[in-house]
């Protein structure tokens, strides 16, 4: 505000934002805020009952539809685990990857939607390397689309499955969520927060469930206006001050293929904030580890805590499949889909 | 050429101090004579526009817009894009240089203005400050000059190096011409594409931080104060932060030519309005917080804005169906400003109408040297617009004159409608509507 402005300027009347039109498709996962706590619940209910469901019965859910993967960017994770959730409902599956495709000849995200649309692709996983693109594939193709991760924006299976694996451990038995299921949970994500979808995600979700998230990491990984970014988020940037308060560790690489230029000094990184087993044992000896993966031993963190008993990090892969068989068949099932918008 | 009587409307002439019903004849190009209603001595055989229940105001000047030509035609041509103006109420566009090729040539700027492109309203070209656009070896201003362009500018390749930019000024100086700035430190923006904030951690895209903005046009503010030239001066395009406005304010009050611009989108949409990725909320300089949306309405409310410009930019459809990020910069904004400056500053914020029209006519005529306009004082020239002050309508870009359709104005509500649209004489568009 400039330094005449007069308090009642800020009474006049201002043109309105338009509520959101997303998502087009009530099918879709594009974010997690598009999950009421009631079709959240559904989905980790219907993940615990597919992972238990006899495999040849499971796999007449969506026997011979066919759903289209669709990946800008690399990936073994994400990309399998839902390939094996589709497969294992019965789907067929169909992957466009941008190497082998003629998204290398120029077409664009709308045209090869609209193919896979005209090729008989019932819902798109989609995996981009741009911010925002599941919203634009959504609304030129208004199929479902499930966002497998969207540039530095959000990736909401991902959060998913480590609230899934979260549950397990500190809420062991609960699936139906509430807005005090994580009350008095802390939180804490460390490390390249300004680049990371997943930290996004799980942000903006815990903290629906009573979880407090602290994020912690150097101010070029952790501008101070990410704390804006909803409620129940927090900064910290003495890692181990951070650990004290933590229940669970969540640990992210850096990601060097984002950083644009930024040049950051590992050995000091490594130095305020490596997880290391002595860290660990000292600041958090009850906590549990995650990692949304690729993991970089020696890095944020040592093989020691990636391997050691506080480390879930197997788990929330195989949480992955069992979290997107739910919302494959969530997307795939119209009638299946309770809630909607949050 | 047909004399055209314009009778029984109000007519508001803010630069005449004109604010009455009053008839008015345009003979020869020229306004020819206002007399009381019905008092008109010379009008035999004129054609008769009836302006009963009309406003009758100096045309519009859009002091910025972009008409794509030569060189980028799927998106707009000279023809297309003062059509737009035209029905938009504009009587006058100053076209920016960053054409393909860019226009830094005398040749170019007459092209321009040649009566093959089929232009409906006046153009007046802004050259190209230096050769190519590449913010190097200046061009000549005086040959540009002597072409018709009304200003020199690099557009949105700002003049970052120091020493270029003082060459500039100094030269621009030197032959009467006015240097246009789009203020930003393009070292502070890359991969950006929109303001930084709490909305661009958010949605994970790269955000521009405000600094880019006030620094470069704190730089020039510095440049032209050391220059010591009474003939300079400088005119910072679409102002977008509160930080450029001070420091403009600051200028002023120390007596410096130094003044600015406010697009409409800038004083009326913030960085909400991105929405979840909206394409045509994308342009540069960025949907700012509501802090600076609400400095651009205190500044245009006190009168620090100097005009209202558009920065009338059009993309194709299929340039701004894709990701986010690599969408380009830019909104049309030619048919829209009029019915949003009528419904918001003057409507809901209570700007008195012949400001309102003076910030799009007058001010704007008077920065860039455009004598004879923006006023309808016996002689001027013969750019009229004639609208229904009371008219409330609903703005359908696909509806629109101009060749491209990205607005985020699209089922907007406006205020005022444009009933003529008379260029010099000649009726540039009439709403098909009685």
């Amino acid at each position: 505000m400039s330094p005449t402005a007069t308090p009642a300027r800020r009474q006049l009347p201002l043109p309105p934002v338009a509520a959101s039109p997303f998502p087009y498709n009530p099918c879709s996962l594009l974010s997690t805020q598009d999950l009421t706590l009631d079709a959240l619940s559904d989905v980790l209910a219907r993940a615990t009952a597919l992972e238990n469901q006899d495999p040849l019965e499971r796999a007449r859910i969506l026997a011979k539809r066919r759903i289209a993967l669709l990946f800008y960017e690399s990936s073994t994770r994400t990309r399998t685990s839902f390939e094996l959730a589709a497969k294992s409902l019965g789907a067929d599956t169909t992957l466009v990857s941008s190497l082998s495709s003629s998204i290398e000849k120029g077409e664009s995200l709308k045209d090869t939607g609209l193919t896979l649309r005209a090729l008989g692709a019932e819902a798109i996983i989609l995996r981009h390397n741009s911010s925002g693109a599941a919203w634009l594939l959504e609304r030129e193709t208004r199929l479902p689309v499930l966002n497998a991760g969207d540039g530095m924006h959000e990736h909401p299976t991902q959060a998913l499955l480590d609230l899934r694996t979260i549950l397990a451990h500190l809420r062991p038995g609960v699936e139906a969520v509430s807005a005090e299921t994580l009350a008095g949970v802390t939180v804490t994500i460390v490390g390249d927060i300004l680049h990371s979808r997943v930290a996004r995600s799980n942000m903006l979700l815990l903290p629906r469930l009573g979880a407090r998230v602290v994020l912690c990491g150097p101010p070029a990984l952790l501008p101070e206006l990410a704390a804006a970014a909803g409620p129940g988020i927090a900064i910290e940037r003495d890692f181990e001050a951070a650990l004290r308060q933590s229940q669970v560790v969540m640990m992210l690489r850096i990601q060097a293929e984002r950083l644009a230029g930024m040049q950051l000094d590992l050995e000091e990184y490594k130095t305020a904030y490596q997880l290391t087993g002595q860290r660990l044992a000292t600041f958090a000896p009850g906590a549990i580890v995650l990692h949304p993966g690729p993991i970089i031993r020696g890095l944020e963190l040592t093989a020691g805590v990636a391997d050691g008993p506080q480390s879930v990090i197997l788990e929330q892969v195989r949480n992955g499949v069992a979290i997107r068989m739910a919302v494959v068949e969530r997307a795939m099932l119209a009638g299946a889909s309770k809630g909607g918008r949050a | 050429m047909t004399a055209l009587v314009i009778r029984g409307g109000h007519l508001i002439d803010p630069a005449a101090g004109v604010d009455g019903p009053k008839d008015i004849l345009l003979k020869d190009g020229r306004v020819a004579e206002i007399a009381a209603p019905g008092k008109l001595k010379a009008a035999n055989g004129a054609e008769v526009l009836d302006g009963t229940g009309l406003t009758v105001a100096p045309g519009l000047i859009d002091i910025h817009v972009h008409l794509r030509e030569p060189g980028q035609t799927h998106k707009e041509t000279i023809a297309t894009g003062t059509a737009a103006a035209a029905a938009g109420g504009f009587t006058a566009v100053a076209a920016m240089p960053n054409t393909t090729p860019p226009n830094d040539s005398p040749e170019t700027t007459r092209w321009m203005q040649a009566p093959e492109r089929g232009a409906v309203v006046r153009v007046f070209p802004i050259a190209a400050a230096t050769r190519g656009m590449k913010g190097e070896a200046l061009n000549d201003y005086a040959a540009l000059k002597s072409a018709g362009a009304v200003a020199v500018t690099d557009d949105g390749r700002p003049i970052l190096k120091d020493n270029v930019m003082r060459e500039v000024l100094s030269a621009a100086a030197r032959v009467g011409m006015s240097v246009i700035q789009h203020a930003e430190d393009t070292r502070l923006t890359q991969g950006a594409s929109m303001n930084l904030g709490p909305m661009s951690f958010k949605l994970g895209l790269r955000g521009m931080p405000t600094e880019a903005e006030s620094s470069i046009v704190e730089r020039d503010i510095r440049l032209i104060t050391e220059l010591r030239d009474p003939r300079a001066h400088l005119h910072v395009a679409h102002t977008s932060t509160a930080a450029a406005l001070a420091a403009v304010r600051q200028a002023r009050r120390s007596g410096l030519r130094v003044t600015c611009e406010v697009a409409p989108h800038h004083f009326l949409l913030t960085e909400e309005h991105v929405g979840l990725y909206d394409t045509n909320t994308k342009m540069n300089p960025p949907l700012r917080s509501a802090a600076d949306r609400d400095a651009m309405i205190e500044a245009i409310l006190d009168g620090v804005v100097d005009a209202i410009a558009t920065d009338h930019a059009p993309h194709a459809v299929h340039e701004k169906e894709v990701e986010f990020e690599n969408a380009p910069n830019g909104i049309t904004g030619l048919e829209t400003a009029l019915g949003l400056s009528l419904r918001w500053l003057h409507k809901e914020w209570k700007l008195p109408l012949g400001r309102v029209l003076s910030l799009l006519s007058a001010q704007p005529a008077a920065l860039l040297g455009m004598k004879g306009r923006g006023t309808l004082a016996v002689g001027s020239f013969a750019d009229v617009v004639v609208f229904d002050p009371n008219a409330e309508w609903t703005y359908r870009a696909r509806e629109g004159k101009s060749k491209s359709h990205n607005s985020p104005f699209d089922g907007w509500t406006m205020q005022g409608k444009v009933r003529w649209t008379i260029s010099e004489g000649r009726i540039a568009y009439t709403s098909s509507a009685q």
